[in-house]
């Protein structure tokens, strides 16, 4: 197995007083695609908002050497983790070009046009729509949008969370190919928070099932496709 | 005729001056969604700091409003930073007391330094009238407020527009969350607008009471502050040109209905800006230049 990039362990969290994450450990390998399936108010969105230091989070939470517990978000990002947040990763008032640019913020190197000019080769409708405001595109669109904008901070790791939220059935199936594009070709450890396991799980290498704050199952995507108690529960057949 | 280009005439140097401080109501509220009913009592207490570098520093004027300026920006960053960014800014009730708050506490420290007496500012432009059609004249200090605003609206969209501060404002301004998972510092970014805005407030007020017509005093902006809030709706709030356009609309119909229509007194006028600011709002919700809230899910 290739080395671990996002270590957590006994991690704990939640809101105020109330608390969410009860303590539990995952792991993401370098390359790795992780899916962290669950029912609603499970902890999923919980547990990768702790990771990128949007909420108060205990226990360890180490990204290639470095311990993300107690950093914010502005700081997380320049450590490596990019976020797209569910349902509003886009900037809606600012045209798409400034989105990407916005994606690129932490960087100082020279080849950010080259890396907006790549993302307009692969998602031509970016390209076409370069200085429309990103809240006139289509919800597949700014979801695609809102990837690329994260994936400009040149991550290690990207969360995705709920992608497929609000998405027309075909337009889901289109942006999880173009995920696992992703992965291959670039290579990005992905970090997938997902209600529709199926699609979830056809891109992922390993899954976990969060519930009620604790991990219950754990396991090869291949294998969590064919477990029958997750297949009544997540898969609904 | 002569006499409505005259009332057209005067109403475009008022209308610029509550363009300017529209707009740095319109700063603010683009980053936050606030507004601040504090920006005319800061805009007047950095007219009186100019005043006070230019009559007894002997400063030149302009250098005068350069510091001015600067110390505005200073003095409006340190109010985000002790009033502002402690309280949770989706919650707008106590915010919008606190800048009714500094309002209050800053019109009265001007009134304890400066007391209450009108005082008169020094000049800014040349004097005198530049053009004459008959009853009709259009002054130098028309000509020269109407080219200052176009200068810091100028500057103000390229600074926004062409720069790494400008992008971070505009898209803290769009989305907060996305802005700080993207490694923008929002506070520091809030911060930047609420400097801006003094900046351009405090010139915006030195500018109005450098017409001869009128005077310095703590009270003064009280009323302007009402107008460029007109203003700045009328343009939609968060659009900079719109600010200026709804300030010279206000500017305007301020000046050319007080003269036409008989019924209504100068001391009325203020009333008339309410009046458009109604029609505005009633056909066109998000101003004339403001953007409509597009959102495709």
């Amino acid at each position: 197995m290739s080395e671990v990039l996002l270590d957590v362990k006994n991690l704990t969290g939640g809101y105020g007083p109330i608390r969410v994450l009860h303590g539990f450990d995952f792991h993401v390998a370098a390359g790795e695609v992780v899916v962290i399936l669950g029912a609603n108010g499970a902890g999923k969105t919980t547990t990768l908002r702790a990771v990128s230091g949007m909420i108060e989070a205990s226990g360890s939470i180490d990204l290639a050497g470095k311990q993300l517990i107690g950093k914010n978000s502005a700081d997380v990002v320049r450590l490596g983790v990019a976020h797209v947040p569910q349902g509003r990763g886009t900037l809606p008032e600012l045209s798409v070009e400034d989105n990407l640019h916005v994606g690129a913020f932490i960087r100082k190197d020279k080849e950010v046009q080259a890396d907006i000019d790549n993302w307009y080769e692969i998602y031509p409708v970016l390209h076409a729509r370069r200085h429309q405001r990103a809240g006139s595109l289509s919800g597949g669109e700014q979801q695609m949008l809102a990837v690329a904008r994260a994936l400009m901070s040149r991550p290690d790791l990207l969360l995705l969370d709920e992608p497929s939220l609000g998405l027309a059935p075909i337009i889901v199936q289109d942006l999880f190919e173009r995920f696992g594009e992703i992965n291959r070709e670039m290579g990005t450890t992905m970090l997938v928070v997902e209600q529709n396991a199926q699609l979830a799980l056809g891109i992922a290498n390993r899954g976990y099932v969060l519930e009620s704050g604790e991990i219950s199952v754990e396991g090869r995507a291949q294998d969590l496709m064919h477990d029958d108690a997750i297949r009544k529960a997540y898969l609904g057949v | 005729m002569e006499l409505f280009i005259a009332r057209l005439f005067d109403g475009l140097s008022n209308g610029a001056t509550y363009g300017l401080i529209a707009l740095a109501l319109v700063i603010i509220y683009k980053a936050t969604t606030l507004i601040n009913f504090a920006q005319g009592e800061m805009a007047m207490f950095g007219a009186f700091v100019v005043l006070v570098l230019a009559t007894e520093r002997g400063l030149p004027i302009w250098v005068a409003v350069f510091v001015g300026m600067l110390l505005s920006a200073v003095a409006g960053a340190i109010i985000e930073r002790t009033l502002i960014r402690p309280f949770d800014p989706s919650d707008h009730l106590p915010l919008v007391i606190i800048t009714l708050g500094l309002f209050l506490a800053i019109g009265s420290l001007a009134g304890i330094i400066w007391r209450f007496d009108p005082r008169q500012f020094p000049r800014m432009f040349p004097s005198g009238n530049a053009l004459t059609f008959g009853l009709a004249t259009l002054s130098w200090y028309t000509i020269c407020v109407v080219l200052t605003v176009v200068v810091v609206v100028g500057l103000l969209t390229l600074l926004l527009n062409k720069t790494k501060i400008g992008l971070a404002f505009r898209a803290v301004s769009s989305n907060l969350e996305s802005s700080e998972l993207s490694g923008i510092r929002v506070g520091p970014t809030l911060q930047f607008g609420w400097a801006l805005a003094a900046a351009v407030g405090t010139l915006g007020a030195s500018i109005y009471v450098a017409d001869p017509v009128h005077q310095l005093e703590p009270t003064v902006m009280a009323r302007v502050l009402i107008f460029a809030a007109t203003a700045a709706a009328i343009g939609g709030l968060d659009s900079l040109g719109g600010a200026i356009i709804g300030g010279m609309i206000i500017g305007m119909v301020q000046s050319i209905l007080v003269q036409y229509v008989p019924f209504i007194p100068n001391e009325m006028s203020l009333a008339t800006a309410v009046v458009v600011l109604v029609l505005v709002l009633l056909y066109r919700p998000s101003g004339l230049f403001g953007t409509p809230p597009v959102e495709r899910v």
